[in-house]
């Protein structure tokens, strides 16, 4: 008797739901040993990531505030991979939007006009659609490797940010520390029940729905998958892969430039020296792990914006908060391993 | 400009460009095996920080330029048992790999920043070959790292293109199905490549935590394993043109510095985007280069391989 492999026909619901919940747990067991062989207690560790992500109704407000950029980047990713566009450049796409949008809300320091932040969320959408538009167009038309392409370009970003808020933008008020004046009252998106989460929920909310009838009732959509799962026939049929692939990177960039402009409209208030902490990179995770469901990627971005929350605060009893990241890469680590079981199924052969 | 400043400058030249070179030459091997392996910038982090680590704790270098090429490898391990044994998407399980590996040495550097270590490699002029006049000071007063990647060029060149390990390697790239049929391991090849490219990537990141700047800081690559990634492209997969390649970017940082250094009226912001842009622009000729005159990738690369069963 041996055990084989065998392809499955059809997948299987309970696999593809399994797949990812171990995946996780089972990156937590791991962690938990990376956190006790550096002279934690793992149990102390993981309850007080617990209580910082969800322990209480700020926990979770907290909580949601982090996943709200992990949401947008995500979906826009998702969509790309779903094309089988690689674009890890939502980091730098979600830097541009805000830079973008700091652009907007510092031009009009006393702006308390109602169209202050329809423009901002309009710069946000296009700066981050044009940074994602470079490596789109370099795919389009000369097959240049988009992964390399989006990923230089998020250093670009960064740097490109920094400059501002380390040179001209820089506060003069701000004893030289790397930020501009805060942004005034009017850029700032509104916040619910007293909370920090804001406006940008419910954009990010909006963009799933969008998504997934976009994917599951729309011409685009449909050439999307088809394109996504069989480029030649795409090809064949006649659809326009060169115009699909400029739209998929306009809309992806698009929503993590919508995704840095809801962080600085929102949350920080003003632009400065790192405004993301990888959201661009976890949310690479987040899409995978959601098997690229727009809807599934809401419900995955708040485990993970939970996961960031309860790292920051694992840093209390003096662990630090890369320990969220190591997590992370294990989690798409079993995800991939797990993922065989998806298209495989184990099974005893007996020798003939 | 007089002499110096041009020596001084392409002699940092050669120190930027080997940490490159070094990476490249390890995905060359890898990519050869069909294996794209976009983990590289996590392998060189782990490298660099267990390398600077051990020689912390030992004040040998060499001993943590082992430590590194052996974690190199074994992160490669991660990645070669997730795209051979499970046949994983291996664009997803590089980025995992890289994503793992920023972590990781973001965790486990934190007790090593701002820490002298008491011994690295610094450079060790070659007697007789150092008074060539102009190239002797430039290429022959270098670290032994910079000797060493020196002989691996020709060295794996000829491995590749010259020896009946090598053949069997660029059949599996390019032809799995027909490599297995003259009896090659398809899988073992794979792994062993994987792993050695791992190991390469782990010295290159040595060589940033232990010659290059003898300090650990976090995310120190920055970015120059995917600057790698794009100069197998533009190297066409070949160890001597990788050569080319990484010196060119070497250059590219070394006149950055300098004009840095001089205080050049451009923000250093801006001059250090140059080397991202630059690959970028690279990149896009050497696509363009290559699909002109129908060099491709080996034509394997990325694609699992899945023996037919015997029944």
């Amino acid at each position: 008797m041996s055990l084989v492999l065998e392809k499955r026909e059809s997948s299987s619901p309970l696999v593809n739901f399994l797949v990812p919940v171990l995946s996780v747990l089972f990156a937590l067991l791991l962690g938990a040993l990376i956190i006790y062989l550096s002279g934690f207690d793992p149990g102390v560790a993981y309850m007080e990531m617990l209580s910082g992500a969800f322990g209480s109704g700020y926990a979770i407000s907290e909580t949601i505030v982090k996943a709200i950029p992990l949401m947008l980047c995500a979906l826009g990713v998702g969509l790309a991979f779903k094309t089988v566009l690689w674009n890890i450049g939502a980091e730098g796409q979600l830097y541009m939007g805000a830079w973008a949008a700091g652009w907007v809300a510092l031009s009009f320091p006393q702006g308390q006009s109602w169209w202050l932040i329809p423009l901002m969320m309009i710069a946000g959408f296009l700066a981050g659609a044009l940074w994602g538009l470079v490596p789109g167009i370099l795919k389009a038309s000369l097959n240049v490797n988009e992964i390399i392409t989006s990923l230089l370009l998020n250093y670009v970003a960064i740097l490109w940010v920094d400059y501002f808020v380390y040179g001209p933008w820089k506060d003069p008020k701000g004893y030289g520390f790397p930020f501009t004046p805060f942004f005034g009252e009017g850029a700032w998106l509104p916040t619910f029940f007293g909370t920090r989460v804001h406006l940008g929920i419910v954009f990010a909310l909006f963009a799933a729905i969008i998504i997934y009838f976009l994917l599951k009732s729309t011409r685009l959509g449909y050439e999307i998958r088809v394109i996504g799962e069989n480029p030649r026939a795409a090809k064949y049929a006649g659809m326009n892969i060169f115009r699909n692939i400029i739209i998929v990177f306009i809309i992806s960039g698009g929503l993590a430039g919508l995704a840095g402009m809801a962080e600085v409209s929102g949350v920080i208030h003003r632009l400065q020296h790192a405004i993301s902490p990888g959201y661009g990179y976890t949310a690479i995770i987040i899409a995978w792990l959601s098997r690229l469901n727009p809807i599934t990627t809401v419900l995955v971005a708040i485990l993970f914006g939970g996961l960031l929350v309860g790292g920051f605060s694992v840093r209390s009893i003096g662990l630090s908060e890369s320990l969220v990241y190591v997590i992370q890469g294990i989690i798409l680590f079993l995800l991939l391993a797990g993922d065989i079981l998806t298209r495989y199924r184990l099974s005893w052969r007996g020798r003939s | 400009m007089n002499l110096d400043i041009v020596i001084a400058t392409l002699s940092a030249t050669i120190k930027a460009g080997t940490p490159l070179l070094l990476a490249t030459l390890g995905e060359i091997m890898a990519e050869r095996a069909g294996i794209l392996n976009l983990g590289l910038e996590g392998m060189m982090l782990v490298g660099a920080l267990s390398g600077f680590i051990v020689c912390f704790l030992t004040s040998n270098p060499w001993v943590g330029l082992l430590v590194a090429l052996a974690s190199g490898a074994i992160i490669a391990l991660i990645h070669a048992a997730l795209t051979v044994t499970l046949r994983a998407n291996q664009v997803v399980s590089g980025l995992a790999v890289t994503l793992f590996g920023t972590g990781l040495s973001g965790f486990l550097g934190k007790m090593v920043i701002g820490v002298p270590i008491p011994n690295y490699f610094t450079p060790i002029a070659i007697p007789g070959l150092v008074n060539i006049p102009f190239l002797g000071p430039i290429l022959f007063r270098q670290d032994p790292l910079v000797y060493l990647s020196y002989l691996l060029v020709p060295l794996l060149a000829f491995w590749i293109y010259r020896t009946r390990p090598g053949l069997h390697l660029r059949a599996v790239g390019e032809n799995p199905a027909a490599a297995d049929a003259l009896g090659v391991n398809v899988y073992g090849v794979r792994y062993l490549y994987t792993l050695i490219g791992g190991a390469l990537a782990g010295m290159a990141g040595a060589y940033l935590s232990l010659a290059y700047t003898p300090v650990w800081i976090e995310n120190m690559t920055a970015g120059r394993g995917w600057i790698a990634i794009a100069l197998v492209i533009f190297a066409t997969w070949d160890p001597f043109k990788a050569l080319l390649g990484s010196y060119l970017f070497g250059l590219v940082d070394a006149v950055q510095f300098r004009l840095q250094a001089v205080g050049v009226a451009v923000p250093s912001f801006f001059l250090n985007m140059t080397p991202y842009l630059a690959t970028i622009i690279v990149l896009i000729f050497a696509t363009t280069e290559t699909a002109r005159r129908r060099i491709g990738a080996p034509a394997a690369l990325g694609l699992p391989y899945e023996r037919e069963e015997k029944s």
